[in-house]
């Protein structure tokens, strides 16, 4: 590996970019801290005193539960699909994905629906056995696990990557070595995959920070819903917007901690999975690993599902008109647009940190990937109120025509990329990681200017990322709710948009038809991610 | 080919259309299936187009704020008086003089200032279990603090703005040291924590694992013509003259005209419609709630659960008061 590279790049010109993708980012999180001019100790006094302690608590558990429920459910489903052969692996290998699909405040009214009181399964059970008394579900367990389901194929879509490329030689060096099987797993093949696993737990991580959605259903608690009180209930948006740099700063620090733990590590590829067979299971093995992939496909996809549709039955006649060919068009343009400029932004960025030496450019990249821990609804205001401020700038020297921004789709592009660069940037980041300075020598060593490498070594080698990057980002733009509502123009209503008129006034039954729509429209990219994965990794 | 098409859809996005005199704008927190129907219908009497967006109550607001003097709307609905308040407070809102909603509207029911009015009147009252539950044991909000009810009642999150009223009311008639004392009472006799939705709390009284709540009718009326057979009523609390808080609380769901309307005349003339005979049934009985106009009947299955005397204080009050009652739920432990 060698120590210094030669400067074939102005690395000044990569931080230029990478600031001005940053810059975004710091518009609204300006707008948050702006608020800090309007001082609300009074009411941050009455929030301390009785709300902050146990919700404070609440957090850090929801938050531990889910890192460690992801990273169990995710890490092995992706072990498994990668490395090893068992029954039922070719479709569990793509059918995993599919709660990406499901938002998970719909999967958490579904469990409730099913497992609380007055639900079938309690209900059953009382009229068999008499009073029985089953846990709480709406509780900090029942919100965990359910989190935990909806949110795991983040771990599993970024670490089946790594494990597929390089799972299985690293357990066969191991083996070599003479370390068992499981020895293999843990301290080798485990560690090397850590920066694929840690982005993926730290997405689901940041999507349960600022989840408002589950935690309304569930009524629980957390950092994020005293955000929403003091702006809702309590009227202060200045008090919500304090709150929420104070959130954003802890995940800033999460991921600093996080990155500075690994840092002084490389990590590269070791080979090429196409060579290596797969781990065959056989017997007790086999079950297992057919029974825990079937059980999380089960409770996190196919229950959820069969009962939305089973909601969705009796209305189709009543709700489903033509009027939906246009949500679900509006949904598909603006969640693959979206996808695509955001998996362009996250290519430039990652770009941006492997070629430019400056000391400040992992910070940059923190901060340009911080809109994904904003509250939703906080960052949509924290877009808005510049860009009408603009705007009425623009109408005020030019008229009342030139007022075009606001209501635009570009910004709402735009207020997309801010929240999802992410959720791109993630999975492009450590793919690129895996291509070593080595064969960035080699190539330039052939005459490869640095486009001609982009495009014809580093684009190819990173397309199972890139595709990853796109579904996720797809997915998540498709169930958006408060930047959607907040940015769309007149007319321009999604499946997300359904989904919120049905539900804020309590018809969950009819935000069935719009959820399944949205599960649908998830569905194609997932086919596409497989199709490609399979190409890719055979 | 399909490039085009996106590029043009972007494009034609790009511009927003301008707004035009037989138009009118609406942001709306009642949802589209709610409003849309009476939209539609206000078009084809009147050949004026009605364009709206909906969200919640609070980005609507800070929306409106932002855009200031250049806001397209003209008209901010929501679905109670607390928001409505807010906004009139906050200056999102205008004075509107209009004899027709004066003569539409009872007194109790619009802004003193003119600046919101209720278009839609929800009634918070209780629902219990027929079977575990005779109608003599009930009386009032308050008395679901006492001891008998330990371990008898559901309530929904006092996250939600109906609780948040009802409370404020209850502040504004009784005091806040015995409102306080009331809703600590509430929580040290709940059976389950506080539901998400009132549609929750009914099934679970439904299901015995309480006996009594607190709910918005029409949440009940579309229950019980899913699910007929579920053994629930609806009692009508505080209805004796002696009661210190006189009456069910109701709230609103109304709308005001914004203080930079580019069409304030139009604006205040969709007003008038919605509060007409010819629209409050059609803005009501669609959601199963009151009509506002006293001169107009509600629809015969609300009809059907009796009449009952309202709280006539002003549901200004339930705005003004509202971050008190927030805080109050808070120190009562009320989640």
């Amino acid at each position: 590996m060698p120590q210094a590279r030669p400067r074939t790049w102005r690395p000044d010109g990569w931080l230029a970019l990478a600031l001005a993708i940053a810059a975004l980012v710091l518009i609204p999180v300006a707008v948050t801290l702006a608020a800090f001019a309007h001082p609300q100790a009074e009411l941050l006094a009455h929030l301390a005193e009785f709300v902050l302690p146990e919700l404070v608590a609440n957090t850090l558990w929801l938050g531990a539960g889910v890192a460690v429920g992801v990273g169990v459910i995710g890490v092995s489903l992706a072990w498994l699909t990668a490395v090893c052969e068992f029954p039922g692996r070719r479709f569990f290998n793509w059918a995993l994905l599919l709660p990406l699909a499901l938002p998970a405040y719909v999967l958490g009214f579904v469990v409730i629906g099913l497992l609380d009181f007055s639900g079938p399964l309690q209900s059953a059970l009382r009229a068999a056995f008499g009073p029985v008394v089953l846990p709480q579900i709406r509780s900090r367990f029942g919100v965990i696990v359910t989190l935990s389901l909806a949110l795991y194929p983040y771990v599993y879509l970024i670490a089946r990557n790594a494990f597929a490329t390089q799972g299985a030689v690293a357990l066969e060096a191991a083996q070599s070595l003479g370390h068992s099987r499981r020895a293999g797993f843990f301290r080798v093949a485990l560690p090397m995959a850590r920066p694929w696993i840690a982005a993926g737990v730290m997405l689901a991580l940041m999507e349960t920070l600022a989840d408002f959605g589950t935690m309304a259903v569930f009524n629980y608690d957390t950092f994020t819903t005293a955000i929403y009180k003091a702006w809702f209930s309590l009227f202060s948006l200045p008090a919500a917007a304090q709150l929420a740099s104070i959130l954003i700063a802890f995940v800033l620090a999460m991921v600093v901690i996080e990155q500075r733990s690994r840092a002084a590590m490389r990590y590269g590829a070791v080979g090429r999975a196409a060579h290596t067979r797969r781990i065959r299971l056989s017997g007790a093995s086999a079950v297992l690993a057919s029974g825990w992939a079937g059980a999380v496909l089960t409770l996190a996809f196919i229950v959820p599902v069969t009962q939305l549709a089973l909601w969705a039955l009796p209305i189709l006649g009543e709700d489903l008109d033509a009027r939906y060919w246009g949500f679900f068009r509006h949904s598909l343009v603006l969640a693959g647009s979206g996808a695509l400029l955001v998996v362009a932004t996250s290519v430039l960025l990652a770009y941006a940190g492997r070629e430019s030496r400056s000391p400040g450019m992992p910070w940059v990249q923190r901060v340009a990937t911080l809109g994904y821990a904003f509250p939703g609804a906080v960052l949509a205001v924290g877009l808005y109120i510049p860009v009408a401020w603009l705007d009425n700038l623009l109408i005020d020297r030019f008229g009342a025509a030139a007022g075009v921004l606001k209501g635009s789709l570009v910004v709402m592009l735009l207020a997309y990329l801010v929240r999802f660069l992410a959720v791109g940037f993630g999975p492009v980041d450590s793919g690129l990681q895996r291509i070593t300075r080595s064969i960035d020598d080699a190539a330039r060593s052939l005459g490869h200017t640095l486009r001609t490498r982009l495009a014809r070594v580093h684009l190819p080698m990173l397309r199972a990322s890139l595709v990853t990057a796109a579904t996720l980002t797809f997915v998540d733009i498709m169930k958006e709710m408060p930047i959607t509502l907040m940015t769309r123009p007149f007319g321009w209503d999604t499946l997300a948009v359904r989904v919120f008129e049905m539900t804020s006034e309590g018809q969950w039954e009819r935000a069935a038809l719009p959820a399944l729509a949205i599960v649908i429209a998830g569905i194609i990219p997932v086919m596409i991610l497989t199709a490609h994965g399979d190409r890719a990794h055979g | 080919m399909s490039r085009f098409a996106l590029l043009l859809s972007l494009l034609f996005a790009l511009v927003p259309a301008q707004t035009r005199a037989d138009e009118v704008v609406v942001y709306s927190a009642r949802n589209e299936q709610l409003i849309k129907p009476l939209f539609d219908a206000y078009t084809q009497r009147t050949g004026v187009t009605v364009r709206f967006i909906t969200d919640k109550e609070g980005p609507l607001m800070a929306r409106l704020k932002a855009e200031d003097r250049n806001t397209p709307a003209d008209v901010l609905l929501t679905v109670d008086a607390g928001n409505l308040w807010q906004a009139a407070a906050e200056g999102l809102l205008r004075p509107v003089k209009s004899p027709i909603l004066a003569a539409n509207i009872p007194a109790h029911l619009r802004d003193p200032d003119n600046q919101w009015f209720g278009l839609s009147v929800r009634a918070r009252t209780i629902v219990y279990n027929k079977n575990r539950v005779k109608p003599g044991e009930l009386s009032t909000y308050e008395d679901l603090a006492s001891p008998k009810w330990r371990g008898r009642l559901c309530l929904r999150t006092a996250k939600k703005v109906y609780n948040q009223s009802l409370v404020a009311m209850m502040i504004h008639e009784l005091g806040e040291e015995r409102t306080e004392a009331i809703v600590k009472g509430w929580v040290d006799n709940l059976a389950a924590p506080p539901f998400a939705d009132d549609t929750q709390a009914m099934e679970a009284v439904a299901a015995g694992q309480c006996d009594v709540t607190l709910v918005n009718t029409y949440y009940f009326g579309r229950l019980m013509e899913k699910k007929p057979n579920l053994p629930l009523a609806i009692f009508w609390p505080n209805q004796a003259a002696k009661s210190a808080m006189g009456g069910v609380h109701v709230n609103i769901s109304g709308a005001g005209v914004t203080r930079h309307a580019k069409n304030p005349a139009g604006a205040v003339r969709l007003l008038e419609w919605l509060s007409s005979e010819d629209a409050q049934n059609l803005f009501a009985d669609v959601n199963l709630e009151y009509p506002v106009n006293p001169r107009v009947a509600p629809d015969k299955v609300v009809a059907a659960w009796g009449s009952f005397k309202q709280n006539l204080v002003n549901v200004e009050a339930a705005g003004r008061l509202q971050t008190k009652a927030v805080r109050l739920m808070d120190r009562a432990g009320y989640k």
